[in-house]
């Protein structure tokens, strides 16, 4: 089973990255781009089927290591099967 | 005193922690692998300035996971002393041996300069040799030192005197203007509740000798090495 987990700043935190590329989305002509968070993303292959087994295991790992929940959100996101992987 | 420098792969600020604790104080000192599972008796462990694992992930973030940090964590919470110095504060922070975590600097920049540190606590192992507001000189080289937390959470530091340095001027005047990364309340430095944990990003170890131009960082590891020399000694 493939996996994609996402790591995001919070939002009530400033994110001085997203707020960098943003200004620079405005300079090249993107007037219309309010906010822009920048994260980190993460494809990851698991040994199990079981999607039930597979987000418990996910979100382990992004309390364990993948994210820091002090500043950072994450999101699971099951792809299926191996030929979902891009 | 038994001192042990943690060594990660990307470490860069070891031996000059190294020199500090054995040749300007002559103390006894011992380098610590991060596969290594005890702290060989050390009463002092210093976890370096660097880039440990390339700052892959999150600066601090796989350090933190090392069998050496499984160690240090017994070690902290049998009293033990550990100083997190630079990437050293950040390992502490991810480990969970200070609360907080470090984001980018706010101008997305690599900070390489002298700063100045107002000491809020002089009664802790680390500090004791420093006067009450004493004002310190040292040198930052840092991307990621924009110290955060929730509000709550960092009333809750502030209300238990965690704070230990806070940026500001050099007359200790504590200013939007003398904070270089925009860390969350200027802070520069923190303990744990039991203060015998001690984290901060400026390197004291950088300007603990007469030849370097500086001396304000020697009495953090002088007051340590005096502790230690005592009070861990009377423990045995």
């Amino acid at each position: 089973m493939k996996a994609r987990v996402t790591v995001y700043p919070r939002r009530e935190i400033l994110d001085p990255q997203g707020k960098a590329i943003r200004d620079a989305l405005s300079r090249v002509g993107f007037a219309g781009v309010e906010d822009v968070r920048a994260g980190k993303s993460f494809e990851i292959s698991l040994g199990t089927d079981d999607p039930e087994q597979a987000e418990r295991e996910l979100r382990r790992m992004c309390e364990k290591l993948l994210a820091n929940t002090v500043v950072e959100d994450y999101s699971v996101e099951l792809l299926g099967g191996a030929g979902a992987h891009p | 005193m038994r001192c042990g420098v943690v060594v990660f792969p990307g470490s860069n600020c070891d031996h000059d922690a190294y020199h500090v604790l054995k040749h300007v104080l002559e103390q006894d000192v011992t380098f610590l692998w991060h596969q290594d599972d005890s702290v060989k008796g050390c009463d002092l462990v210093v976890l370096p300035g660097g880039f440990s694992y390339g700052d892959y992930l999150r600066a601090g973030a796989m350090a933190a996971l090392s069998p050496v940090m499984a160690a240090v964590k017994r070690h902290a919470e049998a009293g033990g002393l550990v100083l997190g110095i630079c990437n050293g504060f950040q390992v502490l922070l991810e480990a969970g041996l200070l609360p907080g975590a470090m984001r980018r600097n706010a101008s997305l920049r690599f900070r390489c300069q002298d700063v100045w540190l107002k000491a809020e606590r002089t009664d802790l192992p680390f500090t004791r040799r420093l006067r009450a507001g004493q004002v310190l000189r040292m040198p930052i080289a840092h991307a990621e030192g924009n110290y955060e937390d929730a509000p709550e959470k960092l009333d809750a530091l502030e209300a238990a005197g965690q704070v230990v340095f806070r940026y500001s001027t050099p007359d200790g005047a504590v200013t939007p203007e003398s904070n270089p990364n925009g860390a969350a309340r200027n802070i520069a430095g923190i303990c744990n509740a039991r203060g015998n944990v001690l984290g901060l990003m400026p390197h004291p170890e950088r300007c603990s000798e007469p030849v370097l131009g500086n001396t304000d960082g020697l009495a953090l590891f002088a007051s340590a090495v005096e502790v230690g020399g005592r009070v861990l000694g009377a423990v045995r």
